[in-house]
């Protein structure tokens, strides 16, 4: 049974009109009796994982070397589909793994919009409001948070490189995590982080949650070591800029996919 | 020279990064240069094919015979040449000789690369064996180290600033970014590489003082120039260029061992011979094409190649003067830095661009100077073996 509540953002109703015309089963078109309207909440509770209380991440902005301004920000639910339908494409690019990531990421990011993995955030890079790059991790439990992945859509400008690093400050600096488990998927992933941090091999064999090798992990003292070359930013972000950031304004796809791909005979 | 030698045709691959072979990459520069001198089917006598790493990074051997086989021009001679980065003008040299002296009258020149095929630890690698193995590799000495040391004293002797690297950088880039067969099509800002709070961790150190905006990428693509007797020009299109001249020297292969590391005695040299040969001197030159690997290397070599007195370079990038629309436009192409650094191609395609410009066909990186006469400056190792090329338009 497929259901939705009609005060959802997507039906576009308010709580009067829910209590009014009460739920919508979508596969047989018929309205949920009460005794069914009575389980949901129930039912919800059983499958929401709980959240820890999870500090927002202070937006900044980064000049870029082509002198454009990057803001990086906390992404809201409600922008969930426009991020998945940018990357959706790129589910398809056999190129420097951007597949599995992109995949992966997706499914990430519906899982942490619909409530189904726990104290999950996303943080996205966004330049003259297009979508630049987005990263995303969670916290494991307090002490311990996991990176998930990273993407960048606009190549050549260190864009992943500064995300990343905004990744790890979140997880260190405002979620004051002692520990951060990363695991890479692609050449470049294993080059940007494991190598030029440099991330630490635990003692003990470490499984991340994506499976894969055995986990690295950044401890607070690699990132305090690393911060001042490789995390970059300046707060507060003014106010107009950081408007500009808050609608998400897809980059175009051609361009896009050329920009990603990198080659020569994608530029044909 | 007996006889007097001109390029009829040119051609070049979009640089950047390739899942194309070789030999494909380099059959689509010749394609072009075929073409664009309208040669049909005549036969072409010689293909001289420079490159300098595809045993090691493409498994491919006797690269010259293979791309003969590939284009279809069998029983053509075929020679492969390896001269380090200053391969591609050694082969145009090569190729110029063969004509002048009479023995062929249509050569073709192709130089290639397909570096991204292995690791970028690999490559750095590869041309880390440029060095001398006893007084520089065995020490880890690589080429960006070379480039930073001679950075260091070269910004110490003659006052060149930090800025004034980044300038190469912005105009090199900004002139790319209007090639589109340009590696790395990105213009960058003072503010983003340079000055502005972020500009450190953009542009990391590589070999202080140079930094990674500094230094050219790491290319895959080809290029290619169809040589053939002055006497023979109408035969082909219009607007043949003439190769007035040509020079090349050497220099002490380990660094340590020159007289003053930061004379780059075979630079100054091969110039003075290539404008010997001209009957030109460097007041003539229009438009350059320098071998900029590094950003420093452009200064130097603007000033060694007598573009400008020594210690001036610098000034006259302040001034602007070798900007795209400056009185002397040097790597309107973007250079090594933007266009992109294929090896073996590198010397050849600065004679593709410098064809390009005395054409007036650069389209949106043409000089508005109105060129008439060009040099090349290809740079081999850290120096040691330069060859310079003097172009004239009209002749």
């Amino acid at each position: 049974m497929q259901v939705t509540s009609s005060n959802s953002p997507e039906s576009g109703m308010s709580h009067s009109e829910t209590r009014r015309e009460g739920l919508l089963d979508w596969d047989t078109g018929e309205m949920l009796n009460p005794e069914e309207v009575r389980m949901l909440p129930e039912l919800e509770a059983m499958l929401r994982p709980p959240e820890v209380p999870q500090p927002d991440y202070p937006p900044k902005m980064i000049t870029l070397a082509s002198g454009e301004v990057m803001v990086v920000r906390e992404a809201r639910r409600d922008e969930v589909d426009t991020l998945r339908s940018i990357i959706q494409p790129l589910t398809w690019l056999d190129r420097d793994f951007y597949d599995i990531v992109a995949a992966r990421l997706s499914a990430e990011v519906l899982a942490w919009k619909v409530h189904r993995v726990r104290n999950e955030y996303v943080l996205v890079g966004v330049i003259d409001g297009v979508l630049a790059g987005i990263v995303n991790g969670r916290m494991f439990d307090e002490k311990l948070g996991v990176s998930y992945h990273t993407v960048t859509l606009k190549r050549g400008l260190r864009v992943g490189s500064h995300l990343f690093a905004a990744k790890m400050e979140h997880h260190i600096e405002f979620l004051n995590q002692d520990e951060v488990l990363i695991v890479a998927e692609s050449p470049i992933g294993h080059r940007r982080w494991m190598i030029e941090y440099p991330l630490d091999k635990p003692e003990h064999e470490i499984q991340h949650e994506l499976g894969g090798t055995p986990s690295h992990v950044l401890t607070r003292e690699t990132y305090f070591k690393a911060k001042p070359r490789l995390v970059s930013g300046t707060r507060p972000v003014p106010d107009e800029l950081l408007a500009a950031s808050n609608v998400i304004k897809e980059p175009d796809l051609s361009a896009m996919l050329v920009q990603v791909e990198d080659t020569v005979e994608a530029r044909i | 020279m007996m006889r007097d030698v001109v390029a009829v045709g040119v051609g070049s691959t979009q640089f950047g990064r390739s899942q194309w072979s070789l030999l494909k990459l380099m059959s689509e520069a010749c394609h072009e240069a075929r073409q664009d001198a309208a040669v049909g089917e005549r036969q072409i006598d010689a293909v001289y094919v420079s490159n300098m790493g595809t045993v090691r990074n493409n498994r491919q051997a006797g690269l010259a015979s293979a791309l003969v086989d590939r284009l279809n021009l069998v029983p053509a001679a075929a020679e492969l040449i390896e001269n380090g980065p200053a391969s591609g003008a050694s082969a145009v040299k090569h190729g110029v000789q063969a004509i002048a002296s009479g023995m062929y009258d249509l050569v073709l020149v192709c130089g290639g690369e397909r570096m991204q095929e292995v690791n970028g630890l690999e490559v750095t690698e590869t041309v880390s064996y440029l060095s001398h193995r006893y007084a520089e590799y065995v020490y880890g000495v690589t080429l960006p180290a070379l480039a930073g040391m001679f950075a260091r004293l070269y910004m110490d002797r003659y006052g060149v600033r930090q800025e004034h690297l980044a300038m190469v950088t912005i105009k090199n880039h900004a002139n790319g970014a209007l090639n589109p067969k340009a590696h790395l099509r990105i213009p960058v800002t003072i503010e983003g590489i340079l000055t502005g709070p972020d500009a450190p961790n953009n542009n990391p150190p590589i070999a202080e003082p140079l930094r990674f905006w500094d230094c050219c990428p790491v290319s895959d693509g080809a290029a290619a120039v169809l040589l053939a007797p002055a006497e023979l020009a109408s035969e082909f299109r219009p607007k043949p260029v003439l190769v007035a001249g040509i020079g090349q020297a050497t220099d002490w292969h380990a660094v340590q061992d020159r007289p003053e590391p930061t004379d780059l005695m075979a630079v100054r040299l091969a110039s003075e011979k290539a404008f010997s040969m001209a009957g030109m001197k460097p007041s003539d030159i229009d438009v350059a094409e320098l071998h900029d690997a590094f950003t420093i290397l452009e200064i130097a070599e603007s000033e060694e190649a007598g573009l400008f007195a020594k210690g001036e370079g610098a000034k006259a990038l302040e001034r602007g003067e070798t900007k795209l629309d400056g009185r002397l436009p040097i790597n309107p192409s973007g250079g090594l830095k933007a266009r992109g650094h294929p090896v073996g191609a590198t010397g050849v395609s600065q004679i593709v661009e410098l064809v390009r410009q005395l054409r007036g066909e650069a389209g949106d990186y043409q000089v508005p100077n109105d060129p008439k006469n060009g040099l090349a400056v290809n740079f081999g190792g850290f120096g040691n073996n330069v060859v310079a090329t003097v172009l004239k338009g009209e002749f």
